[in-house]
């Protein structure tokens, strides 16, 4: 519909979120917000303990209850084909069989899902929940990393790296070898994980759940149900925060569609909070050993890394621990392992910045260990070791912009007024200290198919199956289109998150601008040529021999750049008694990619106090300052930083899973014992966007913007409070217990 | 959460009443803990007896004393006139404690009666002599950084969460009480309980009494008062250690004083021998590590919390130093 304002928007723009509205009054539908007719509810009972069988599982009570539809078992699930089927580690994302939901009564971590209740209302499948009564043959468990580091092994999607002399830095005049932790994180989105599910007859089913890809949950589900891909549609247009735990399909999914199919209803799953700690992936623990050795100016001259995950007993869960160590900073000798331990848990999940953000921990505090030990200012050491090149493969980076991230944030935080004596500053009874950090982060840009309709009152819908979990992806490509189309952007619009839309990769890893945002920039510039071949009439012979360069588009009208002729794209529809002009454009890298090494950089500047008597560390002023490429949205990509260092200060100061390793169990599974930074935790931050478009990625020179702030955020704060009060803490979280 | 009768009587007497009589009814207030524990099913009332009608929302001056009725909300005892003006530290207690949203629907007797935070209690699956007598106590062997290192028991090492009950001990509270057998009063350090072997009661209240008000006597600790609660996040979360520290000075010599702490102990925790200690000795930094001495005589520490022996006394003299404006 053509609208009385016509705003022209270019790429870049500060744009609010074009479902800002729908948000704030309620009216975005989230998967728990369905109410389908004659929906059920079901509430799924977990398991006690952490490895064993269950013996008995007595659902009679439960069954008995009040509004009770159904209690779905190991003992009575609707055979689900694709869990007899052989593992697929080809096709899977995660090495390994699945999670198979009531396969058997084997029992493989705490809060693993052994019945779903189905009864009319929540309350009542809840209160039923209760009267499960259940035993269980137990067998000893183990949920300790450390415990176990001896029994860690090499998993097969991995390959160890090196270059150069394996364990050079022993020889190094100055040398730092240390241990870095981390322990388990949860992502704890806001919106836990739901899913309501109906099934249109035996072959068909719809699946309202909350994800960072509908087009992984189709195929998932998919494969489990033996369905034809275009008979499972996953909708989630809106989704509360995700952070990468809606990357796979999780046990409330299978549980829904199933228990849909059992009573022949819809059936909507929600987990409860202490259900999403052990269930549904989390970060998992690190311990890393990590070593470094320089000349006695500050070069590298070797690191040796040893990196520590976990893993759950039927799956291989990786992540990129030992990224940024590789790409980081030019040293010539480097050797690096990374191995799991098999815990009695559920496998973890790719969780924001997933790897780096552990890994660079390590990378990060060792560096300013080193500079220490150097006697050398650790930003100085830093540009001594800049990387010209990736150092990991010899490639040119595609743009690097973190000399400018370095000077422009060093300059923003008054970094040369800092005193490097540790302890050396205080106001009043709070010792002050200042830190800094390096990121690099992964810029990939993956296959995506996007279409675009025009219509004669010269609107534009453009159409992907993309989620946008949050970060503000679908204004992005609402602007894009609108850039490139010159349409006004009331007259464009973006539709998303529904598998049954072109195919796009999951909303995760930082690259959906790159991957979608291509396809529609390449499907917007399709359209335009399409148009100017369909334009006929006087007006229009111009136009038609015109080159690229002497057509504009802008204001909905194709014109010559002289403004000799226009024709608006209605006209041209209408001219050609077009009801509709539709094009699709499938988008992918190019082999240029291959050539270059594209990633994101940042420096994170950090000043924290640290209570003398107390130990609090609370954080006085932040300057990250990024290169993600061009800019595509100042106000979403700010916020995209904003939301990477909360996470940062979080991770640093407060965030830990704790578990019980005698019961496997983790004890502080709510918000309330599980900490996340409150408004009073974060100050100011000052985002610096260095806003040079990458020459290689994609078409608009955008870079990923998600994850790279994260990446050594927690170094820097670790590395302000050893400033402040001379004590380095290496085990995250940087807690009073650990500074007091 | 199991299913459960709801009534919301108009008449103290028949609150009192619907409790005594029931086993396993309880009276819910602001809802804020019992709501959560009952998700949790830690707590399976099967009867709600409402409070919320009866007319114990009142903060009236009397003689020599304040009272603040039980329901009188968190917020509004926080930011009441003569509160904030004679009893800063309650006032400071009260906004230390949760976020503004809990803090309004909170009431006094409510905040009085919440249940501990310790993990074990939460989750069913779990030992736990508070929840279920005779399980085991999974703290003192299990995670105890959160725990007790004052008055606990081999059966519990629970702490008890309040704020606000650290700052009420602090100040010779008195509680009043009612039930089906009348009206009593009990001083407000002794309507918490040690754990003992009973650590399944938290406080010496009893069957189908009633909360019906909290009287703080006047005093001269208004002008030197300091709430302190330590947390690694800034603000909503419960103390690791918190300091109710009140000094009435006077020439640079403190009279008297008053000191609590909070999240060492199974109830609010007095520190009476810390207290006569001050009395008469000047106002100086010397003054107040002397007392977090004495403060912290018998504290023992479980495997986790090691760290509270050393956090808690620097805190009783930060807490000391920012009463007496000498931080
Ligand atoms: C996330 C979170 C964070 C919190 N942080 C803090 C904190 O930092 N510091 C802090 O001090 N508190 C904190 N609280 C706890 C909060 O202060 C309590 O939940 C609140 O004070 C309880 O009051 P209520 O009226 O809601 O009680 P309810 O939940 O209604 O009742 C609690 C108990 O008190 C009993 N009860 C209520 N009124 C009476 C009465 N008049 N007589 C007898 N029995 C009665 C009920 O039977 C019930 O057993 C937090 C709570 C939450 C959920």
């Amino acid at each position: 519909m053509t609208k009385e304002r016509m705003t022209q928007v270019k790429m870049g723009d500060p744009l609010s979120r074009v479902e800002s509205l729908l948000k704030v009054t309620g009216g975005a539908k989230y998967a728990a917000e369905y109410n389908l007719p004659n929906e059920a509810i079901g509430v799924l009972a977990t398991s006690t303990i952490a490895r064993g069988r269950i013996k008995n599982i007595d659902t009679r009570e439960a069954e008995r209850a009040p509004g009770v539809v159904a209690v779905v078992t190991h003992e009575n699930a609707p055979e689900i084909p694709g869990y007899s089927a052989s593992v697929d580690n080809e096709g899977s994302r995660v090495y390994g069989q699945e999670f198979r939901l009531f396969f058997d009564g084997t029992i493989y971590h705490n809060y693993q899902p052994i019945a779903l209740v189905i009864a009319d209302t929540f309350a009542r499948a809840d209160q039923a929940a209760t009267l499960l009564k259940v035993t269980y043959e137990e067998e000893s468990h183990d949920t300790d990393v450390r415990n176990s580091l001896d029994k860690a092994f090499k998993p097969e999607r991995h390959d160890d790296y090196s270059r150069g002399e394996a364990g050079a830095y022993k020889s190094a005049p100055v040398k730092i070898e240390q241990e870095y932790q981390t322990p388990i994180q949860v992502h704890n989105p806001m919106e836990p994980h739901v899913t309501t599910a109906v099934w249109e007859g035996d072959n068909k089913v719809t699946v309202y759940n909350k994800t960072q890809a509908t087009k992984i949950s189709q195929k998932e589900i998919a494969k489990s149900f033996e369905l034809d891909e275009e008979n499972v549609r996953a909708y989630s247009p809106f989704v509360g925060g995700a952070f990468g735990s809606s990357s796979r399909v999780w046990p409330q999914e299978m549980a829904a569609i199933m228990g849909a199919k059992v009573t022949g209803r819809p059936v909507q799953v929600v987990l409860k909070r202490n259900q999403v700690f052990n269930m549904v992936g989390y970060r998992p623990r690190s311990v890393q050993k990590f070593s470094i050795g320089a000349t006695t100016d500050g070069t590298l001259t070797g690191i040796t890394h040893d990196a520590y995950g976990s893993t759950s007993q039927y799956e291989q869960f990786t992540e990129r621990l030992l990224d940024p160590t590789k790409t980081m900073y030019s040293c010539p000798n480097l050797d690096s392992r990374y191995k799991l331990v098999r815990l009695d848990m559920s496998t973890p999940c790719w969780t924001r910045g997933p790897g780096e953000t552990s890994g660079s921990f390590a990378l990060e505090s060792a560096m300013d260990e080193l500079a220490y030990a150097l006697n050398m200012d650790p930003l100085a050491l830093r540009l001594k070791n800049y990387a010209e090149k990736d150092p990991e493969n010899d490639k040119p980076w595609s743009s690097n912009y973190l000399m400018e991230c370095y000077e422009q944030g060093a300059e923003r935080f008054g970094w040369s007024k800092r005193n490097p004596e540790p302890r050396s500053m205080r106001e009043g009874d709070w010792l002050i200290g200042m830190g800094m950090a390096s990121g690099i982060y992964k810029a990939a840009r993956d296959r995506a198919v996007v279409r675009a309709k025009l219509s004669p009152d010269g609107s534009l819908l453009v159409q992907s199956a993309v989620a946008d979990t949050g970060p503000g992806s679908a204004t992005i490509f609402t602007q894009i289109a609108a850039d490139v189309m010159g349409t006004a952007i009331e007259n464009t619009r973006f539709e998303w998150g529904d598998s049954t839309l072109p195919y796009a990769p999951g909303q995760f890893g930082s690259h959906t601008t790159a991957s979608v945002g291509s396809a529609v920039y390449e499907v917007c510039t399709a359209l335009k040529q399409r148009l100017q071949q369909l334009a006929t009439g006087t007006a229009s012979a111009a136009m038609q021999q015109a080159g690229p360069d002497e057509l504009v588009f802008e204001n909905g009208t194709m014109g010559l750049k002289d403004r000799s002729a226009s024709l608006s794209y209605g006209e041209i529809l209408k001219q050609q008694n077009l009801p509709q002009l539709e094009v699709i454009k499938e988008s992918e890298g190019g082999p240029l990619l291959d050539e270059y090494s594209s990633k994101s950089f940042c420096a994170n500047f950090v000043e924290v106090r640290v209570h003398a008597a107390t130990g609090e560390v609370r954080i006085n002023k932040v300057v990250s300052a990024v290169d993600a490429g061009k800019i595509m949205n100042y106000k979403t990509a700010e916020s995209q930083v904003y939301g990477s260092v909360v996470w940062g200060i979080g991770i640093a100061l407060m965030e830990e899973g704790k578990i019980d390793h005698r019961f496997g169990r983790h004890v502080n599974n709510d918000l309330e014992k599980y900490h996340v930074p409150i408004s009073a935790d974060v100050p100011e931050v000052d985002v610096i966007l260095i806003n040079k478009p990458d020459p290689v990625v994609d078409p608009m020179g955008a870079k990923g913007i998600g994850e790279i702030p994260l990446i050594g955020f927690t170094a820097a704060v670790a590395n302000a409070v050893y400033h402040a009060t001379g004590k380095r803490i290496r085990e995250l979280p940087i807690t009073p217990a650990k500074l007091v | 959460m199991k299913q459960f009768q709801y009534m919301r009587p108009t008449k103290q007497k028949a609150a009192t009443d619907a409790v005594a009589k029931d086993p396993t009814a309880l009276f819910i207030a602001g809802g804020t803990n019992l709501i959560d524990l009952m998700k949790r099913e830690v707590m399976q009332p099967e009867k709600l007896v409402d409070i919320n009608m009866l007319p114990l929302k009142k903060i009236e001056q009397r003689n020599g004393s304040v009272r603040i009725g039980a329901l009188v909300s968190n917020s509004a005892v926080a930011e009441d006139r003569l509160i904030v003006e004679k009893f800063p530290l309650l006032s400071q207690a009260l906004v230390s404690g949760a976020s503004a949203q809990l803090r309004n629907m909170a009431t006094v007797g409510g905040n009085m009666m919440q249940r501990t935070r310790c993990y074990y209690f939460y989750d069913t699956a779990l030992p736990c002599n508070k929840r279920e007598p005779g399980s085991g106590c999974g703290a003192i062997e299990g995670i105890n950084d959160q725990h007790a290192i004052f008055g606990f028991s081999e059966n519990c090492i629970a702490v008890n969460p309040s704020d606000m009950s650290v700052a009420l001990a602090a100040l010779d509270a008195t509680v009043l009480l009612s039930g089906p057998k009348g009206e009593r009063r009990i001083p407000f350090i002794d309507f918490h309980r040690l754990p003992g072997d009973q650590p399944e009661v938290d406080t010496n209240l009893m069957r189908g009494e009633l909360i019906v008000a909290v009287d703080v006597p006047e005093s001269p600790y208004a002008q030197n008062a300091h709430y302190l609660k330590v947390r690694e996040r800034a603000s909503f979360a419960f103390a690791l250690v918190s300091v109710a520290a009140a000094l009435d000075i006077q020439n640079n010599t403190i009279q008297s004083a008053r000191l609590a702490m909070g999240g060492v102990a199974h109830k609010p925790w007095r520190l009476f021998d810390a207290e006569k200690a001050l009395a008469g000795k000047p106002v100086s930094e010397e003054s107040f590590w002397q007392a977090a001495e004495v403060a912290m005589r018998g504290a023992k520490a479980f495997e986790h919390n090691a760290f509270k022996l050393k956090l808690a006394p620097n805190s009783i003299v930060q807490a000391l130093k920012t009463a007496a404006g000498i931080a």
